[in-house]
């Protein structure tokens, strides 16, 4: 009640409820305010496995406190939010401009809480330590490139045995947002990638689709000659061939929590906290990461959900933080994850 | 006489307001039926219509699925759902009228029961079960006799290009094939049903002619149930033209028209199962127009099903 009036009270401009409430919660710095209700998340599958590891995490601090997610997809999500049947929306790309006007002009707030590297895995004999280079990542996803012993590949494996088998190129058959920031990345890396990125490609005719990551690392590992993308903590699990990816820096890096970090910190950040990890420079950036984020509304209608919200939002970015490395996410970087800590300040409660 | 004749009115008046009662709830259960149907379709329709608007005929003419640049040609979503279903049906029904010719022409009354019963179980398990074992188990297996058809049939102009692989085993073919499995169940219980209408004495009469098994059954069985296996036929035609899950499993999510059987597809419900959740704005309506074509495709081979069966029904009659 006491945190509504305030928040009320200072609702006429963001910066000064940002202040109030931040010292209201400041009163009890440490040991975190306890908050109670429910509050429904629905959207990205890739963030999924985090927000499980979350919700968890934050029962064990805020037992009064209910949060649920549901995996629908980052488009799925996005509507839900704008339908009001999810308070938040998990989702691996900004809200598009075809999107924007489900929200009917209300403001949002991105909140980016994990990324993650999409490995590209394949199964090409006893093949290891495949390297490609962007131009022949996208050429070979484009069906333009259709054995292992290609030029364009021997050319980024100077002294490797390839053997002439024929490329299976796999990819999502489902709509995902691991197609689109790989799509994305493709795009953006190489200037022979002339497919439109996004959640549902028109793979080239050849190419075949498998369903979500375990249906794609199955197929990779069971015909020879497959190269396909999987989230890393799928490729991991399953024990998939990993290949190096040559990142804008030039040099060859294998799919690595730390190499994601490294991109993310290296991504350019709008002041709305969006932002592109993907083919950055850096001798250590894997150039293919996934950012994700927790889409909200700015200002919140429910006091008792704002509070829950703003609780898990903190929760996720501080303690949280630590979870992600055990189910194959990589942290932020520290500067990013200050910034959005900083803009939980920003949410407001009105009606 | 006070006892039976006072109860007679009303017993009377009872059961014509009784009938009445029965007679409207039925026709009222009828009615919601034909409602649901309607508003079904309305509703659809009305959510497509800028998709059809959008794309006009060509979103049944035109081979250009691209959702992330507003394209929507649904024809390799057509041409896959069709020739799935074909495959599965030249498997199917030879398999089927076998089945149920065995059990009601030759088999001893025990072995009948038992084979019924397995062919009825075929029929319980969900059909995301045969996808998953489509993809984790049958896809491997086919890839070598994959292989072998495609080297066997390389020379042989026409039916090369049928068979060229890719033999990786996610493919039209395997679709298919599982949907094969899965309409067997229902064609061949359905010509069971119509194979039980042809009177034994038809039988007897063609055996005591001194005809063998065979001739019997070819004479006196086989043209009186012509019009009943062919309506088994269509509705398992049916089935497997909306099959769903399974197929969305193994058919390889290809967009594209190709007339080799080996290649991945796409089928018009494996579509819509797949690329719903991350579609938003036109790309959604496409996917509702995909559902409302699938729909007439589907209540056309359902009508042509229940007319022959009707027609052949009238004759039998006759």
């Amino acid at each position: 009640m006491l945190s509504l009036t305030l928040a009320a009270c200072g609702s006429s401009s963001s910066k000064s409820s940002g202040s109030t409430n931040s010292s209201s919660s400041g009163n009890s710095t440490g040991s975190t305010a306890q908050v109670s209700g429910t509050l429904n998340g629905s959207g990205s599958t890739f963030q999924q496995i985090f927000e499980q590891s979350l919700i968890t995490g934050f029962k064990s601090v805020q037992s009064g406190a209910t949060v649920t997610y549901d995996g629908t997809g980052s488009t799925a999500g996005k509507t839900a939010l704008a339908n009001g049947t999810a308070d938040f929306a998990g989702t691996d790309s900004p809200v598009k401009t075809t999107e924007t006007a489900q929200y009917k002009g209300k403001a949002l707030l991105y909140f980016p809480i994990v990324g993650g590297p999409i490995a590209v895995a394949y199964n090409v004999g006893g093949l290891k330590n495949l390297k490609l280079s962007p131009d022949t990542l996208a050429n070979i996803f484009q069906a333009k490139i259709t054995k292992w012993n290609d030029a364009a590949i021997k050319a980024d494996n100077p002294g490797a045995s390839l053997p002439s088998t024929t490329i299976t190129v796999v990819h999502r058959s489902d709509g995902s947002g691991t197609t689109s920031n790989f799509t994305k990345y493709l795009a953006a890396a190489s200037k022979q990638f002339t497919l439109t990125p996004g959640e549902t490609v028109s793979w080239p005719a050849g190419t075949v689709g498998a369903a979500k990551n375990p249906g794609v690392a199955s197929a990779v590992t069971k015909t020879d000659g497959a190269i396909g993308y999987v989230d890393y903590s799928t490729a991991v699990a399953d024990k998939l061939n990993m290949a190096s990816i040559k990142n804008s820096a030039g040099s060859f890096v294998a799919p690595s929590l730390a190499g994601s970090t490294a991109a993310l910190d290296a991504a350019t950040i709008n002041d709305d906290l969006t932002f592109s990890p993907l083919n950055e420079a850096g001798a250590t950036t894997y150039p293919i990461t996934s950012p994700t984020w927790i889409l909200v509304y700015k200002n919140q209608t429910d006091a008792t959900k704002a509070a829950v919200l703003k609780a898990y939002l903190a929760y996720a970015l501080g303690a949280g933080q630590q979870l992600a490395a055990q189910s194959y996410y990589s942290a932020l970087p520290q500067s990013l994850d200050q910034k959005a800590v900083a803009q939980i300040a920003q949410i407001t409660v009105g009606s | 006489m006070t006892p039976t004749t006072v109860p007679v009115p009303l017993a009377g008046t009872r059961r014509s307001w009784g009938d009445r009662a029965f007679r409207s709830v039925t026709l009222a259960s009828g009615l919601l039926v034909l409602l649901v149907l309607v508003l079904i379709a309305a509703t659809m329709t009305g959510k497509a219509w800028p998709a059809f608007r959008h794309a006009g005929i060509g979103f049944v003419t035109k081979d250009n699925w691209d959702p992330n640049n507003n394209h929507f040609g649904a024809l390799s979503l057509i041409y896959g759902t069709i020739v799935s279903s074909a495959i599965a049906l030249v498997i199917a029904v030879p398999v089927s009228i076998g089945i149920a010719l065995f059990v009601t022409e030759l088999a001893p009354a025990g072995v009948a029961r038992v084979v019924t019963v397995i062919v009825d179980l075929l029929a319980a398990i969900p059909s995301v079960v045969f996808g998953l074992w489509a993809i984790l188990s049958l896809a491997l297996t086919v890839q070598g006799p994959y292989k072998n058809l495609s080297n066997l049939t390389k020379s042989i102009p026409i039916v090369n290009s049928l068979f060229k692989g890719p033999v990786q085993g996610a493919s039209i073919m395997t679709a298919g094939i599982v949907l094969a499995i899965m309409i067997v169940p229902i064609i061949s219980s359905l010509a069971r049903a119509a194979l039980a209408t042809v009177p034994e004495s038809d039988r007897a009469a063609a055996l005591a002619l001194g005809s063998t098994r065979w001739e019997a059954i070819r004479v006196a069985v086989l043209p009186k149930v012509k019009g009943g296996l062919w309506g088994a036929s269509m509705l398992g035609l049916g089935r497997a033209l909306g099959e769903t899950i399974a197929v969305a499993l193994i058919i390889g999510q290809s967009t594209h028209v190709s007339a080799d059987l080996l290649h991945p597809g796409a089928t018009m419900a494996s579509t819509i199962a797949l690329e719903w959740q991350e579609a938003g704005g036109e790309h959604a309506s496409a996917l509702i127009a995909l559902g409302v074509v699938l729909f007439v495709i589907t209540i056309i081979v359902n009508s042509i099903a229940r007319g022959i069966t009707r027609r052949s029904e009238a004759r039998l009659a006759a």
